[in-house]
């Protein structure tokens, strides 16, 4: 499992620092159809990242493969050091919840527990998980809900709460077990507009207080720039620019991101 | 202890019983798929007091055991007069009872037949039993195909009930067969097996039908 | 006559009743083994449904009445009554615990997951309480109709409420007034669990509080 051979290891011989994400010639196939081809991704401790690109480029399926909640064809990833996934890919549901237990994911559609309250929501991995007392886990919930402004809603449930407020709650439920990485899936597009704000701000300010590392899929260029400290640009399953996002908004190098930020940032003409 | 000569031996007998058992419920389904239509064509076309005591009535049998109803024909009837022998009495009470069911299926397949095809009929001005016979009705028979060879399995089961009421079909073979030598073990296993491989083999065909059907939208 | 009417009434509702529980839990054991992502939970499993479904259920009381003690195996009537007819009942109900089981919205379960939920509370606190509301209208006629399979069991001597019948029918010979009794008794209590079901289905709605239309 782990004692196989460390090719972190060996990179770290080789002179790169060990990254929070590490992604090698990562591949996912559905049949014929290649989403993820060969990628190569290194995301640093404490980074923002936003993942551009169009419908199909893989950015979703990047992130279930970071989140192990879909199995690569192919590749090998890391995170904080604990290999996720290798060749082959036959690792054990054990194993991966291991490194799982490292990451927090946000759903674009929330996928609350209809039947819970938001306190229980939050609450409940860390009881079920880290085996702590509900009073204990309660407590934890009720500041969680507060930092993401909806300490006055604890007892209310999700089919009583506005979008925006569902996804809050997602948020906190996902970092209710004091994840090193936060993973963002595209988390306001399913959002009606006038509820989009709340949700972005509330992960702005989640970055700016906090050292944690995020990946950020999303549609929302201006919140992109605001929100991260590297932009990549994805199409057809691979990286095809990265940069700051001064540099890839301001100035992108290739002509593909051209076309994409084109299409993207002129709608009307 | 299990004999497999046994086995053996009583098959032909059972055998014979099962044939008993398809002519019933072959009879019975017929009898249910016409008494289903009526029954729906009451309910729907019949003014509304007779049609709310058609559907009681209906309720009153589909909610109630098939074997009372069995009961009910067999013992009850003739002090009404009305003595009917076993076989049709069987026929009688799997007829009626699965006819409420029928009309069930009936109903769903009626209500499947999208809203437009009532729209335009009606757009076109087109006499009611153009609607029903040249419209509705088409359109609703494929999807229910499936429904009712349900119903003509779940009968063929029911059909182990006319035993008590005297019938000699597979179920009754195997009791007196039981009884006879004092051996039921061979007999009834034998005759729940026959009734599982048919049925099975039925709603296999039921299924590979359904999937026929729907290979094009794949 | 009254008398035995009521005292088999009783026994109907006792043996509906206990075959109802045996009946529940071997469909949820059942249904949730056939959802299972091993072969080899799901085969015992498909075996059961496939041959309990496809057989007659007075067949198959026959056959744990009658049969089975030439093999050594004897049970009282009321328990081979209840086990015959329970597992019937699972049988059919499995494949309705499956497929709700599989109406749940797969977000739930991937939400789930991405909590790293152990697989128990993944089943039991999350994908089993959005999944009963869906099993709540099925089990409603299931349960009408396991009322009514418990007249076979008037077939293996328990003295339930068909079985008073036909012996007040046989000593009094007064055969329409006793057949109309328990047409409308067995009406009433189907009534009854119809009723019951639909307070069920309301109040499951509610704790779920509206469905939430979440992907």
């Amino acid at each position: 499992m782990l004692g196989s051979t460390d090719l972190s290891t060996l990179s770290a011989e080789a002179g790169t620092t060990h990254s929070e994400i590490e992604c090698r010639a990562l591949t996912k196939r559905f049949g014929d159809l290649v989403v993820l081809d060969a990628l190569d991704l290194d995301v640093g401790r404490g980074e923002k990242l936003a993942v551009i690109g169009p419908s199909g480029s893989g950015k979703t399926t990047l992130l279930r493969l970071l989140m192990a909640l879909d199995k690569p064809t192919s590749g090998r990833v890391t995170i904080g050091g604990e290999i996720l996934w290798d060749e082959p890919s036959k690792r054990k549901e054990r194993d991966l919840r291991k490194v799982r237990a490292k990451l927090g994911y946000v759903f674009q559609h929330f996928n609350l527990f209809p039947h819970m309250t938001a306190l229980r929501n939050v609450a409940i991995a860390p009881m079920k998980v880290r085996k702590m007392g509900r009073q204990e886990a309660e407590a934890k919930a009720r500041e969680l809900l507060a930092s993401v402004g909806l300490g006055d809603k604890a007892d209310s449930y999700p089919a009583q709460l506005s979008g925006g407020q569902q996804q809050r709650v997602a948020i906190a439920r996902a970092l209710a077990l004091d994840p090193e990485v936060m993973l963002f899936d595209e988390v306001t597009s399913a959002l009606d507009p006038e509820l989009v704000g709340e949700v972005q701000r509330t992960i702005v300010e989640l970055g700016d207080r906090s050292n944690m590392t995020m990946v950020l899929v999303t549609h929302e260029m201006r919140f992109a720039a605001r929100v991260a400290n590297r932009v990549a640009f994805m199409e057809h399953g691979r990286v095809v620019e990265m940069g700051s996002p001064e540099q890839l908004f301001g100035d992108p190098q290739e002509p593909r991101t051209r076309a994409f930020l084109k299409a993207v940032l002129e709608p009307l003409y | 202890m299990w004999h497999w000569s046994v086995a053996w031996h009583v098959l032909p007998q059972l055998l014979h019983g099962l044939k008993v058992t398809v002519e019933a419920t072959l009879l019975g389904s017929a009898f249910a798929m016409v008494g289903g239509g009526v029954l729906l064509f009451a309910r729907l076309g019949l003014p509304r007091p007779l049609a709310v005591a058609v559907r009681f009535l209906s309720e009153l049998i589909r909610r109630t055991p098939l074997l009372v109803q069995l009961y009910f024909y067999f013992y009850g009837l003739p002090s009404l007069g009305i003595t009917l022998p076993a076989f049709t009495c069987g026929v009688l009470g799997l007829g009626i009872h699965y006819s409420t069911y029928v009309a069930e299926v009936y109903r769903a397949g009626i209500q499947s037949v999208a809203q437009g095809q009532w729209d335009a009929s009606r757009a076109l001005d087109l006499p009611g039993t153009t609607v029903w016979g040249r419209i509705v009705i088409p359109q609703a028979i494929k999807p229910v195909l499936p429904a009712l060879g349900n119903q003509v399995i779940a009968m063929f089961k029911d059909s182990a009930l006319l035993s008590v009421i005297t019938v000699t079909e597979m179920m009754a073979t195997a009791r007196s067969i039981g009884s006879y030598s004092y051996d039921y073990l061979e007999p009834i296993t034998v005759a729940a097996c026959l009734y599982l491989v048919v049925s099975y083999s039925a709603g296999q065909l039921i299924r590979l039908y359904e999937r026929q059907q729907y290979a094009w939208v794949n | 006559m009254v008398h035995s009417l009521a005292k088999g009434t009783l026994v109907t509702v006792e043996v509906t009743a206990l075959a109802a529980v045996v009946g529940v839990l071997l469909s949820l054991v059942a249904g949730s083994l056939r959802s299972a992502n091993s072969r080899l939970l799901r085969l015992p499993a498909a075996i059961y449904v496939e041959v309990f479904r496809g057989s007659s259920a007075l067949a198959q009381l026959y056959f744990i009445f009658f049969a089975l003690p030439l093999v050594g195996v004897t049970f009282s009537p009321l328990v081979a009554g209840v086990l015959g007819l329970g597992l019937n009942f699972g049988s059919y109900g499995a494949e309705v615990v499956r497929g709700a089981l599989r109406s749940v919205p797969v977000g739930q379960r991937e939400a789930a997951v991405a909590l790293n939920l152990p697989p128990a509370t993944r089943f039991f606190r999350v994908i089993l309480p959005s999944a009963v509301p869906v099993m709540l209208p099925s089990l409603n006629n299931m349960l009408i109709d396991l009322l009514k399979n418990s007249a076979l069991v008037s077939t293996i001597t328990i003295s339930e409420l068909t079985f008073q019948g036909t012996l007040i029918r046989e000593n009094t010979g007064a055969t329409l007034s006793v057949f109309a009794i328990l047409f409308v008794i067995y009406f009433a209590l189907s009534s009854v669990i119809d009723a019951v079901m639909r307070l069920a289905e309301r109040r499951s709605n509610r704790a779920l509080h509206s469905p939430v239309r979440t992907a």
